[in-house]
């Protein structure tokens, strides 16, 4: 069973829709009760990371969703805000992050459209189990204003340009997120569901 | 790179997709559903799906049908029509909407957009203009001016002021819809296209009067927008053929636009 977690401002239904047409059993989760016994984490987002991690927090969310990740090794996936809450602090409102990953969320330089709406190229930058029978390099559909500028180069598992160059996935140990909306990304975006719901959170 | 976006557009009327001419005459085309699972299928960039009589009709979205089609379609998906509160556009999220698209409530209350940008984040919020030729003149300086209600009603409003506030309220995306070329075949306008995109930092959206691979292709370079939305040319019962996105991708690719590439199998 995977758990999506439901919050006011995330696109939860729309991960919901994929994994359903992949015939893969989920819920959204939105009780704290729920969480501390899941099994496979999604933590789906759009808007702001402040806004989100207070919604979570507001929910009692937050320290079962920590508790789950951190201590149980559960496999979780962040999708687009649900990878830049990871980090340690974003531009964004200024705000600190869950601080799993080490790095800063930054903002896109304003030479160019914001946000960066489309679908964009995704280097893969080493193999992993979530990336699995995906091509090197495809296209994903992206929608942000911000991007990840992870302190640890191995936390990067594939890479992108819009006027930077930036970390589109990151991955460490349990913890696997990407920028793009991977339930929005067509074919390849749903492969890459299918490999997390088979995933065993080792890599 | 960032690529250029193919969107398809519906105009739905109970649950089914209909086609128009400048606005008029909405000649039915298929259900709503069949045919966005058939446009995912075939790799379409985006859908964007309108309930054009919800506003006339002062009635609330068909949420069934935007549930329905959001079943079948893992590429964005944006719902206009009949939105008039946060509380309704968070309805339409929930219901597998990725964005919410406004137009003639914008124009009555443009807090609508600051609002909706606050709640659910500018990516959100789509805002789309009727834009039709008047002619520079007092009040509209740039020559087009702004629509609501189907085109019907004329606002005062000069297009480039319009979608300007628009970005400062928190409209993520912007369409230029013209209201001129609306299902002519003709081509996007092409001068207001481009005028917008100077205008704003937000991505542009041309729309209305794509007929071939020739005018799509104007669009994206000429007209300076960052994606297309066409109708007529993939599904419209008033061409003699219409095209498939493979084929529509395979020439806009040879003349040098950047599309996400059609994935063979």
């Amino acid at each position: 069973m995977i758990d999506v977690v439901d919050y006011r401002a995330g696109n939860s239904p729309s991960v919901i829709y994929a994994f359903e047409r992949l015939e893969i059993p989920c819920r959204l989760v939105a009780k704290p009760e729920e969480i501390a016994d899941s099994e496979r984490l999604v933590l789906p987002g759009v808007g702001a990371a402040a806004a989100t991690l207070d919604s979570l927090r507001e929910s009692d969310l937050l320290d079962p969703l920590t508790r789950r990740v951190r201590h149980d090794r559960v496999p979780f996936l962040g999708i687009c805000i649900g990878l830049q809450v990871l980090f340690e602090h974003s531009e964004e409102g200024d705000t600190p992050g869950l601080a799993w990953l080490p790095g800063r969320v930054r903002r896109f330089p304003d030479d160019q459209r914001v946000p960066q709406i489309g679908w964009n190229a995704v280097q893969f930058t080493r193999s992993h189990p979530v990336v699995a029978r995906l091509p090197e390099a495809g296209h994903y559909y992206f929608v942000n204003s911000y991007y990840a500028d992870p302190g640890e180069a191995a936390d990067t598992l594939g890479r992108t340009e819009y006027g930077v160059e930036f970390a589109s996935v990151v991955a460490r140990a349990n913890v696997v997120a990407t920028q793009f909306h991977a339930e929005k990304s067509g074919v390849l975006g749903l492969r890459l569901l299918e490999n997390f719901a088979a995933w065993d959170g080792r890599c | 790179m960032l690529t250029k976006r193919l969107i398809a557009c519906f105009d739905v009327i109970d649950g089914r997709v209909t086609k128009a001419q400048q606005f008029q005459d909405n000649i039915d085309v298929a259900s709503a559903e069949d045919l966005a699972a058939r446009l995912y299928d075939d790799q379409i960039d985006e859908i964007v799906f309108y309930d054009i009589t919800a506003s006339a009709e002062k009635r609330k979205i068909d949420l069934e049908t935007v549930r329905r089609v959001a079943g079948h379609v893992f590429v964005p998906f944006t719902v206009g029509g009949g939105i008039r509160s946060v509380e309704d556009m968070f309805e339409v999220l929930k219901a597998g909407a990725e964005k919410i698209s406004v137009d003639s409530m914008a124009v009555r209350n443009p807090e609508i957009i600051r609002d909706g940008a606050q709640a659910f984040g500018r990516q959100c919020i789509v805002l789309s203009t009727q834009v039709k030729r008047v002619g520079a003149r007092a009040g509209i300086p740039s020559g087009y001016e702004v629509f609501i209600d189907g085109a019907r009603a004329p606002t005062g409003l000069d297009a480039i002021e319009w979608v300007r506030r628009g970005e400062e309220l928190g409209a993520g995306e912007i369409v230029v819809n013209s209201i001129d070329r609306d299902g002519t075949a003709s081509g996007y306008d092409l001068e207001i296209t481009r005028a917008v995109a100077d205008a704003v930092n937000v991505p542009v959206i041309a729309s209305g009067g794509a007929g071939g691979v020739d005018h799509i292709a104007a669009g994206l370079t000429d007209g300076g927008a960052q994606a297309a939305i066409i109708s007529s040319i993939l599904y419209s019962p008033r061409f003699d053929r219409n095209l498939g996105v493979r084929e529509l991708k395979a020439g806009l690719a040879a003349v040098g636009v950047p599309l996400r590439p059609y994935l063979e199998n």
